[in-house]
């Protein structure tokens, strides 16, 4: 025990409690100025409601995606199954390049139809920072519900139905509270990751500031200029990431409180 | 929806998602081998590569040892405060890389609280050590995470078998509770190596991005790009042979699957 | 190797598992430790094993004091009920664990192990794997593990918990006759009756956390000596003051100033002997077992009304 905590203590508390004292250098109002500059107001916007939005998106999609896994079957599932993990292990850096290859500025998605021009690119725009998301955040809530899905009593849905209700209902009703917090640990993790990721968008998105720059990218300029005022940014962004570690601890909490009856 | 529905909605996302892109990628790395090829023979490449698997090797060798230790004390041991280090334990899962990196060189660096070893000639920041350090800090709970649910669901029999037989603390250890935790070990090791392989924006802040000296593979490929003037080819190519070995690393990961890790 | 254990106590949080626990188990004898769930069985095994400590007493394997030595260091083999088997290794590693951690030359390994696996009859199945075994083959091989160190003393755990009824039979019979050969002093932890008259020399028969008597499986039965013991190795029923065992109820047609008038409600046959289940005028249901041959030349009927004597009852001041 004693080995762990020393470990723990050199490799992460360390240094992260010289984060927090580096940010209180200017003392609060010093703090309190860099955090509420436009820019850094501007850049933690963005990367909340980015990530809200991919990661609801990873939800149902992420969901449905897992409930297709385990319920269907279909020639060459267990490949889809397998790449499902690829955005895991694939470096953040070359996934930024694979959903330029696509979605950059030679993507081939390039079309017009009479005055409808329809244009895949989508560098320096937002929607590559959602793009980008959601192909880093799906493994997450994916990984997270199979396990719930495939441990599911299909019993408890014969039992909706031989009661009358229709498939929709059945779900809403009888799988979907069962599920939920499988989904929900999914969000969670997925949320943190999206908060903090930087590699698969810097390439892509251009960080243009007040449009397409996001917090980690912001800080991670900033370091380079002014590293007094960064520590203040990386605090905020140490507390986003808490927030979203303290949900992750509630929802296994949350899910095994049944497990000691 | 029926279910041809549901299944049509999941692949087609992931086409669009995963799938497209990943087959783009590969499509126009092979419209210019030669210039790929180049950029991953090149010798700035080698020696990222090397670097690469440098860092690696020592992040998994000290979080193999580190995440059984913690794995042991989760399950095992008696003290207070165990519920807490489990969930300690996933905080490099939940912060940002750019803090992580960001962190070590206000440690290290020049009035940093450990700038002892600076001073002293040792070099940390902008240098390898520092590399190898943000690359534990984020591979930190890999093995663990993967061990503890296995050591749990064990039980202690098999361990106070071997004690009544004769054998002392680590004997058992060695000759029981190591072998039958070994699969969990295996697919946490492969884990913590490809993100190890994979992480970039820690390794960013904190490497200096020095070609030749301190990039690793991936901020080789960063390099690449925006050096590159419009010809992709070098990143297309560079991040090829990452992403195959990412491939190599999944397909690791599912023939170790039946053997009793719990996906 | 006798064991010897004194004025043993033993808490988890608030529960008292053992109070104040003393019994003697005789050098060579195979003794049972017979009890409900709860009655510490279980804890005060594991304790004389060393895998518990006790918070207060001592345990003395042969004279010498253990009561401080890990369980590495007290020659004792124990077999789990849930086999504890080492699951990444043979059948045959399993075995030669104890002696290969004692360094044995290999030579001598090689022959124990063999004698033991053709001893428990799992010679065939030396180079599998126990999940390709069966729960009794299972067991066997812990049995065989736990023999190969020549344990001074073998302990089990509820053996044959784990198995369903015809396996056990057979392993107990087989336990019985491998003590005959090997005389190692045995304790068996078990909360089958008929297991523990059938195999064990002498019961010690235990009720939260206490001994309730100790005697051979004969004594018990006949002699018991609180209400405890009486109803828990074999039925007995109670009427009034006393305690009455099935077979030592007459039943006659007429009758007589001592007998309680009851009504047949069902009669069980279990092929040598017959239960006739009872219920009296007010409500209380007991039975009468009795041979077969009694039973036909009383030709009872469901419905009938009959009377019951006992011919030997017990009281407990």
């Amino acid at each position: 025990m004693g080995f762990v905590t020393t470990f723990l203590l050199v490799i992460v508390v360390l240094p992260i409690a010289a984060v927090v004292w580096r940010s209180t250098g200017e003392g609060w109002s010093g703090f309190w100025e860099v955090v509420s500059s436009p820019q850094a107001v501007a850049a933690f916007k963005l990367t909340l409601i980015t990530s809200t939005l991919a990661v609801l998106t990873t939800a149902v999609f992420g969901t449905i995606i897992a409930w297709v896994l385990v319920r269907d079957s279909f020639a060459g599932k267990s490949v889809v199954n397998a790449i499902i993990d690829l955005p895991f292990a694939l470096p953040t850096i070359v996934a930024g390049l694979v959903i330029m290859a696509l979605y950059g500025p030679r993507t081939p998605l390039e079309f017009t139809v009479g005055s409808f021009h329809f244009d895949a690119n989508l560098t320096f725009t937002r929607g590559a920072i959602y793009v980008a998301l959601l192909f880093v955040t799906l493994p997450f809530v994916v990984r997270a519900v199979q396990p719930v899905l495939i441990e599911f009593d299909r019993e408890l849905e014969d039992a909706a139905r031989s009661l009358g209700a229709g498939p929709f209902a059945t779900f809403r009703r009888v799988v979907l509270p069962v599920i939920l917090p499988g989904i929900l640990s999914g969000v969670a993790m997925a949320f943190a990751r999206a908060v903090g990721e930087i590699g698969a968008i810097v390439l892509i998105a251009g960080n243009l500031p007040f449009k397409t720059e996001v917090a980690s990218i912001h800080l991670f300029y900033r370091i380079e200029q002014d590293p007094a005022g960064s520590a203040a940014i990386a605090v905020v962004l140490l507390l986003i990431s808490f927030t979203a570690l303290m949900g992750i601890g509630a929802v296994r909490w949350y899910v095994t409180r049944h497990d000691h009856g | 929806m029926g279910r041809l529905g549901l299944r049509f909605v999941a692949l087609g996302y992931l086409v669009v998602i995963l799938v497209g892109p990943l087959l783009m990628m590969v499509w126009r790395t092979t419209e210019d081998l030669d210039g790929a090829w180049a950029a991953i023979t090149a010798p700035d490449t080698v020696s990222a590569f090397k670097l690469t698997l440098l860092v690696t090797v020592i992040a998994v060798a000290v979080n193999t040892v580190f995440g059984i230790v913690c794995a042991l004390v989760i399950v095992r041991g008696n003290i207070p405060g165990r519920g807490f280090l489990n969930a300690f334990i996933d905080l490099p899962l939940a912060l940002s890389p750019v803090i992580v990196g960001f962190s070590l060189v206000v440690l290290y660096g020049a009035s940093g609280w450990l700038s002892w070893f600076t001073d002293h000639g040792f070099e940390i920041v902008y240098a390898t050590p520092s590399i190898a350090l943000a690359t534990i800090f984020v591979t930190l709970p890999f093995v663990a995470r993967e061990v503890v649910p296995t050591l749990r669901e064990i039980g202690t029999e098999q361990e106070q078998a071997a004690q009544t037989l004769g054998a002392t603390g680590w004997q058992t250890f060695w000759r029981i509770t190591l072998p039958s935790i070994r699969w969990a070990v295996v697919y946490g090791v492969v884990l913590t190596a490809a993100r190890a392989i994979g992480e970039f924006g820690a390794v960013a802040i904190v490497s200096g991005n020095i070609v030749g000296k301190t990039q690793t593979a991936t901020l080789r490929v960063e390099d690449a790009y925006q050096f590159s003037y419009g010809n992709y080819a070098p990143a297309y190519g560079i991040s090829f042979v990452l992403a195959a070995t990412a491939i190599l690393v999944l397909v690791t990961m599912i023939l170790l699957q039946p053997k009793g890790a719990k996906h | 190797m006798s064991i010897s254990i004194r004025h043993v106590t033993k808490r988890f949080d608030d529960f008292l598992a053992l109070d104040d626990v003393s019994v003697e188990v005789g050098s060579g004898s195979l003794t049972a430790l017979l009890g409900p769930s709860g009655s510490g069985k279980s804890t005060l095994l594991r304790i004389v094993a060393g895998l518990e400590t006790a918070d207060a007493g001592s345990v003395s394997i042969d004279g010498v004091d253990v009561t401080g030595r890990p369980p590495q260091k007290r020659g004792v083999g124990f077999v789990f009920q849930h086999y504890a088997a080492f699951k990444h290794m043979t059948v045959h590693d399993n075995v030669a664990f104890g002696l290969r951690i004692r360094k044995r030359p290999k030579a001598e390994i090689e022959e124990r192990v063999s004698r033991l696996l053709q001893l428990v009859q799992l010679d065939r199945f030396a180079k599998r794997f126990p999940s390709q075994l069966s729960g009794g083959q299972r067991q066997r091989m812990g049995l065989a593990r736990a023999l190969a160190i020549d344990p001074s003393v073998l302990l089990l755990d509820e053996p044959f918990g784990a198995l369903d009824a015809r396996v056990r039979a057979e392993l107990r019979e087989w336990l019985r006759r491998l003590h005959e050969e090997t005389h190692t002093t045995t304790v068996i932890v078990t909360h089958d009756q008929d297991e523990a008259m059938e195999v064990a020399d002498e019961v010690a028969v235990m009720s939260q956390g206490r001994i309730e008597q100790v005697g051979t499986p004969r004594e018990v039965y006949e002699r018991p000596e609180n209400e405890f013991v009486m109803t828990f190795v074999g039925q007995a029923h109670r009427i009034g003051d006393a305690f009455v065992r099935p077979h030592d109820l007459e039943v006659t047609l007429e009758p007589n100033g001592a007998t309680r008038e009851v009504m047949v409600e069902r009669i069980v046959h279990f092929g040598f002997s017959v239960r006739i289940d009872l219920v009296d005028a007010e409500g209380e249901r007991l039975s009468v077992e009795t041979t077969r041959d009694d039973a036909e030349l009383l030709e009872l009927e469901t419905g009938q009304i009959i009377y019951v004597e006992a011919a030997r009852q017990t009281m407990f001041t």
